[in-house]
């Protein structure tokens, strides 16, 4: 048994109202932030903590946030991106649906510690039943003290807006989300100046995902060093890991960090192994964006030791046998899933998702998309495998934001380690173009049961 | 002040149609635009556009679009370039249920595509077309965060999950049912979702 400390409360039932979340210790953490700490005394645990963003870059949170522009005069903003867009990933509605109280506490925390008196979530607008369950948390903490004008007592005073977005991936982009958050058309913008000198409204601003926020609760109860004896090295704590795809039981898991890809795919307390008891394929580890895992280097790196679910291990023989933890968005392809029509599938979204501003992204998205889909369908020539290469190689670090690099990326991965499966495509257009895909009858399976569907949330809003 | 505007070769114009929100969502509409600082008032407008494309019509035709312009003192391109940017916002008349399957990856290998070919089959319609009744508009979407329960679909703002063809048959079925009887919402649902 893994440890958990963001999860370890869920099976209470009504833990996502105020009074249940109180009185199993809720809100003891934010009352001993404001009441006995300085700000700058927890953004000093969540630097020992070692906690890296969960959102998708791993880039260290405290020192995100001691980056940020104290010498202004202008407000500064806290901005939680509950976005959540990226394929795969679905472990932030999981953490709204079920406490969504730990978000609240982790951000009074947040924004008590950066000097932010206005925070902002911003949920994805296809969010509905979250977006009224946040909505409800924050009602609540209004009522019982924990929001508003001088909460506690004391001189600290926050509000908490919840924002709606309205249908783009791009707005998961920190800058992106900024545009929206203002108004205007998701378009990430030109870095630096970075959020924390010139964000939201032109004034110093964090973004934090979901995750990241709710985490700084248990960092701040049991002290930044004992949170970093959790997980292995750099990779300290837990993370959520949403598994989806072909096993037996989808769902959202907390793992320690540091555990073994092995167990976490195969044991029942886990993934419980492939659906069907069919041959496993590949692994995507971290969400669409990241390189895909062809079998063999899914438990094993290259060089035969074990891999684990951590930031070093996944990508442990960079992009040529290794991968990244992502958002933590795990999905698992059996032995008859076709490799080329899920690497189209993602071409698609990411080109019908690009925002379009710089041409590498824009114009290599279509024709990524426009060759797979020539390949897909056996219409395919040996030259586009190389032709797809290098589109993908001429969008890769040439664009304004990362989601040009998160489009190049699976493709190259695909055709690295299954270039085989390409070249059948090409080869016997007759075959390819009479297959079924992912119909289903084939992949509905007896024994999938998820173990982590939502409850009654939606109902009892 | 006529404008319209023109995307994919279709030119967009105003009715010249009176739109307005009644008084009660109108206050809430305001206390949302006093949440952002003095001239940030902008940030209002993806909020404002949902409450509008619910609450006047179901979609965004011009003329909603430049009352909530006005509304927020900014000029009807800004609207009309979010409009446009946002999936979520219909610029076309859209059924009474719009039902979003989900079509990407995740999905798409657990049986998505197959659950989006049967609607198209049992509501006789195609991909982003709506059924003559004006009851049902059936779109294909991108990731909706539910992937471990896949295949998903959304209709308004529920979830289905683990779907099948017989659990569509069962929703459609409901929904029919409940279109004649559902009462107009009041005003509360600003509340709850924004
Ligand atoms: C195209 C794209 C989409 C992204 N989508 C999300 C998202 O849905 N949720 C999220 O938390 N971060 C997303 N990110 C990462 C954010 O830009 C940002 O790094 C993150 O919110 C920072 O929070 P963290 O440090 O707590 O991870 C995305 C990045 C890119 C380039
Ligand atoms: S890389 Fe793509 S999504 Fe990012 S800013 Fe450029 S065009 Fe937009
Ligand atoms: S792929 Fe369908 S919900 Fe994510």
């Amino acid at each position: 048994m893994g440890r958990k400390i963001l999860l370890d409360k869920v099976h209470i039932p009504g833990i996502s109202t105020f009074k249940v979340y109180r009185d199993n210790g809720g809100y003891t953490t934010a009352e001993k932030a404001l009441k006995t700490m300085l700000p700058a005394e927890i953004t000093e645990e969540v630097k020992k903590s070692g906690l890296r963003g969960r959102g998708g870059a791993g880039f260290p949170t405290g020192m995100k946030w001691s980056f940020l522009d104290t010498r202004s005069n202008n407000p500064r903003y806290l901005v939680c991106n509950a976005d959540e867009s990226e394929p795969g990933t679905f472990k932030d509605r999981y953490l709204i649906d079920n406490i969504p109280h730990l978000l609240i506490e982790g951000l009074i925390i947040s924004s008590f510690a950066l000097g932010a008196n206005t925070t902002f979530i911003y949920v994805r607008g296809e969010f509905k039943p979250q977006i009224g369950i946040l909505n409800r948390a924050i009602r609540e903490a209004y009522e019982n003290g924990f929001l508003g004008k001088n909460i506690l007592g004391t001189t600290y005073s926050l509000d908490i807006y919840v924002q709606s977005g309205a249908g783009a991936y791009i707005c998961g982009e920190e800058t992106a989300l900024l545009e929206s958050l203002e108004g205007k058309r998701g378009n990430p913008r030109l870095k630096p100046p970075f959020p924390a000198v010139k964000g939201l409204y032109d004034c110093p601003t964090v973004v934090n995902n979901v995750e990241t926020l709710a985490t700084v609760v248990p960092i701040i109860s049991m002290g930044g060093d004992e949170y970093a004896k959790i997980g292995v090295g750099r990779s300290t704590g837990t993370k959520l890991m949403s598994a989806c795809g072909h096993i037996k039981n989808p769902g959202v898991y907390e793992i320690e960090l540091g555990l073994s890809m092995e167990e976490f795919l195969y044991s029942n307390e886990y993934c419980g192994g492939i659906a069907n008891d069919k041959k496993l394929k590949a692994v995507i580890p971290g969400g669409s964006s990241v390189p895909i895992l062809p079998a063999h280097l899914v438990t094993l790196t290259a060089q035969n030791t074990s891999r684990s679910i951590s930031y070093e291990s996944l990508s442990d023989g960079g992009f040529q046998s290794g991968s990244m933890l992502g958002s933590g968005g795990f999905i698992v392809f059996d032995e008859d899933a076709c490799i080329v029509r899920n690497t189209w599938n993602f071409s698609r979204f990411y080109h019908h998702e690009s925002c379009g501003q710089c041409s590498p992204c824009r114009e290599g998205t279509g024709w990524l998309e426009k060759v797979l889909h020539r390949i897909e369908n056996g219409e395919g020539r040996m030259k586009d495998i190389d032709l797809l290469d290098s589109v993908a190689k001429k969008i890769e670090g040439n664009t304004i934001c990362p989601l040009g690099d998160a489009a190049a990326w699976p493709v190259n991965s695909a055709i690295r380690h299954f270039r085989h499966e390409f070249e059948f495509h090409i080869e016997h257009p007759d075959i390819v173009k009479n297959i079924k895909h992912g119909s289903l009858e084939k992949y509905r399976t007896k024994n999938t049961k998820p173990r982590t569907k939502n409850t009654e949330i939606t109902e009892s809003l | 002040m006529a404008l319209g505007y023109n995307i994919d070769h279709k030119l967009y114009q105003p009715e010249g149609k009176e739109v307005r929100f009644t008084d009660e969502v109108l206050e809430k509409v305001k206390k949302i635009i006093a949440r952002y600082p003095e001239g940030r008032q902008k940030s209002a407008l993806l909020p404002v556009l949902h409450i509008a494309q619910e609450e006047l019509g179901g979609h965004l035709s011009v003329d909603v679009m430049n009352y909530v312009a006005q509304l927020l003192n900014i000029q009807p391109i800004e609207v009309y370039e979010v409009a446009t940017f946002y999936t979520q916002y219909y610029l076309e008349k859209t059924g009474k249920y719009v039902i979003e399957v989900c079509r990407t990856g995740p999905c798409a290998m657990c049986g998505g595509e197959d659950i989006a070919d049967y609607l198209e089959r049992k509501l006789n319609i195609k991909t982003d077309e709506t059924t003559a009744d004006g009851l049902f508009t059936l779109r294909r979407v991108e990731c909706l965060g539910a992937c471990g329960y896949a295949p998903v679909m959304q209709i308004n703002t529920e979830f289905y999950e683990f779907l099948t063809q017989e659990k569509i048959d069962q929703t459609i079925e409901n929904l029919r049912a409940r279109a004649n009887e559902e009462k107009p919402k009041d005003s509360k649902w600003v509340e709850k979702f924004f």
